[in-house]
């Protein structure tokens, strides 16, 4: 018996934040403007210590204008994305939940366009539209994915694939009237793109995404329980109810945010939180932290490949990620998650 | 709840002692499944009148549909008793909070299907979840719990296992370990021999019996199984259509105009030298 511990979460988290810092370190070397390894490292340290007029000018743009704020932010899409898909899979009892295949993305996307129509000057309007389109589309998808009461596996997905459909239709045919400053194309809100980083300040977005990745942290002991089974989770004195209400609002809330800075990127919340099992165990206790950093990776990993491999042109990271995510999903369909 | 203490811990018996011998009460509860305005209910528990003391192995028999199952959820606290009164050690079910129900009442039933791999020994520690506090850790306590629990179900070899690699009989084994790693005062079973082989049957029920006998439970069990529950319980509560027809020691409750009534089948009751009844299906010639 070796139950799990706060050290051996912070070893594993320690290593993979480790890993972290030499993918980003790679990701800020590599472009169209090769830069060398010393000086990334000069560069940095010089920022660090407040020397900014030591830096060639040059430097400090391709690092710190262009490379380092669309790495924060695949940082923290990768992040938000695969905490949803573990919250997802705890949520609707499905291994293959994730808010890409069960049209969660397309619904906060769908959200923020018509939000963007609606108050295309107010701040923070997308991102409450993200949350809504999600939240809504969560809401469709479960009950939709019902039957004879119970939460069924296979019309769950299905109700998720016909609703992602519907509404990719819709953000289309959306895409086509809208028109004016705000619009981003229609890559964006259908593969996701992070060519562009948010007007606002990252940090608050970093900020939402820590309370929000907090919030579903406090309920892993009683998702781990919910994971073996509703009822016997209230019989060991789990509020199930409380439980999967906290992990709605923030999965949606974690999507939502995720797409509306760096549109739809599918399968990242499906591929993270199976490798992490894989790797770590099941324990959402370790889960979750573990998921959020993998999720961080894969986007800067998945992103640095996406604006080098075809360079000078540029793929969308959805398009990268969707390339290795469906593979394993199918995978994990034949398998059926031994 | 301090770690320090394992070796007298590892030597205590999993149970939850009370001073008085009466642990569950149940006073004219009865239940109504969907008594809205405009519908009639669907199916009624009559009111139920019953006690078990500590060391009790009851027996709730009864053929399908005669409400068994609803009785145990209503012990359980998974449903309020529209009428009436259920109490476990003097506090009524339905006051209780949650974690403090899951202290006192285990309800073992059929488990559900596991989404993820689990080891055995992870399986049997998510007993000991009602004792900790949000984002617990597992005590070395909780260990060392959760190992007796598996010792008392004779388990202790199958820790490591994968859950979804067990034996029916082996995966009843370890679900009971888990809610033994409860500590609960009231240990509730709904069906458990469904899926066992009768070795499996009479071994199952001899470890309740002892469970009840050695560790102070009080066992409730549901079950079909007319004479396995002669052999091993103290008392019978016989439910028919939603009514507690008779309530008494086994001896008391098999009677065979009775029990071809509920059952709607042709049985034979003998009085073995042990005092404890035994059914027989009587033959068609």
């Amino acid at each position: 018996m070796r139950p799990l511990t706060p050290r051996r979460i912070t070893a594993i988290c320690g290593l993979l934040f480790a890993v972290l810092f030499g993918v980003v370190v790679i990701a800020l070397r590599t472009g169209a403007y090769p830069i060398s390894l010393q000086d990334i490292v000069t560069t940095l340290f010089r920022e660090a210590i407040g020397r900014r007029d030591d830096i060639p000018l040059e430097f400090w743009q391709v690092v710190f204008g262009l490379r380092l704020p669309r790495i924060a932010l695949g940082i923290m899409v990768g992040a938000a994305l695969a905490t949803a898909g573990a919250g997802f899979q705890a949520l609707l009892r499905n291994p293959l939940a994730e808010p890409y295949v069960l049209g969660v993305s397309s619904g906060a996307a769908l959200g923020a366009m018509l939000s963007l129509m609606v108050a295309p000057h107010t701040a923070g309007v997308i991102q409450a539209g993200a949350f809504l389109g999600a939240a809504a589309t969560t809401a469709t998808v479960y009950f939709l994915g019902r039957r004879g009461g119970q939460l069924d596996s296979a019309t769950l997905l299905l109700a998720g694939i016909i609703s992602a459909s519907f509404l990719s239709a819709a953000i289309m045919f959306l895409g086509t009237t809208m028109s004016g400053r705000d619009q981003r194309g229609m890559a964006f809100w259908l593969m996701g793109d992070l060519a562009s980083p948010p007007s606002f300040h990252l940090g608050w977005l970093f900020f939402a995404l820590l309370v929000t990745i907090g919030s579903i942290y406090t309920t892993s002991s009683d998702l781990n329980l919910i994971l073996t089974g509703e009822q016997e989770a209230r019989h060991l004195g789990v509020n199930v109810n409380r439980v999967k209400l906290v992990v709605y609002i923030a999965a949606s809330l974690l999507t939502g945010l995720a797409v509306s800075v760096g549109g739809a990127i599918g399968y990242v919340g499906l591929l993270v939180p199976h490798a992490m099992r894989m790797l770590f165990g099941t324990d959402y206790r370790l889960l979750i932290p573990t998921s959020a950093i993998g999720g961080a990776i894969i986007i800067v990993v998945a992103d640095t490949l996406a604006r080098t491999v075809v360079a000078p042109t540029e793929l969308p990271v959805g398009a990268m990620t969707a390339l290795a995510g469906a593979p394993v999903f199918i995978y994990l369909m034949r398998r059926r998650v031994r | 709840m301090s770690a320090g203490n394992g070796a007298t811990l590892a030597q205590r018996p999993v149970s939850f002692v009370v001073a008085s011998g009466l642990r569950l009460k149940v006073e004219q509860a009865s239940y109504a499944y969907a008594a809205t305005d405009r519908s009639a209910p669907k199916f009624t528990l009559g009111p139920t009148t019953f006690e078990a003391q500590q060391r009790e192995l009851v027996a709730i028999l009864g053929p399908n549909a005669s409400g068994k199952s609803t009785l145990l959820k209503l012990l359980a606290g998974v449903l309020k008793p529209l009428s009436g009164r259920i109490e476990v050690d003097g506090q009524e079910v339905g006051d209780l909070d949650l974690r403090v129900r899951a202290q006192r009442i285990a309800l073992v039933q059929q488990e559900s299907e596991l989404l993820f791999p689990l080891r055995v020994w992870e399986y049997v520690l998510q007993g000991r979840y009602p004792y900790g506090r949000r984002l617990r850790f597992e005590s070395e306590e909780d260990c060392l719990l959760a190992g007796n629990a598996l010792a008392q179900v004779g388990a202790d070899a199958l820790r490591d296992r994968w859950m979804d690699r067990l034996s029916g009989g082996e995966k009843q084994r370890v679900i009971l370990a888990r809610a033994l790693a409860q500590q609960p005062a009231l240990l509730l079973l709904d069906e458990p021999t469904q899926h066992l082989d009768i070795g499996g049957k009479v071994e199952l029920l001899r470890r309740l019996r002892r469970l009840a006998d050695e560790n102070r439970y009080t066992v409730i069990v549901v079950t079909h199984e007319l004479n396995l529950a002669a052999e091993f319980s103290d008392r019978v509560v016989l439910l028919h259509k939603g009514k507690s027809l008779r309530i008494g020691t086994p001896a008391e409750v098999y009677e065979r105009d009775l029990l071809e009534e509920v059952f709607e089948a042709p049985l034979e009751v003998e009085m073995r030298t042990s005092g404890r009844p035994r059914v027989i299906l009587r033959g068609s010639h």
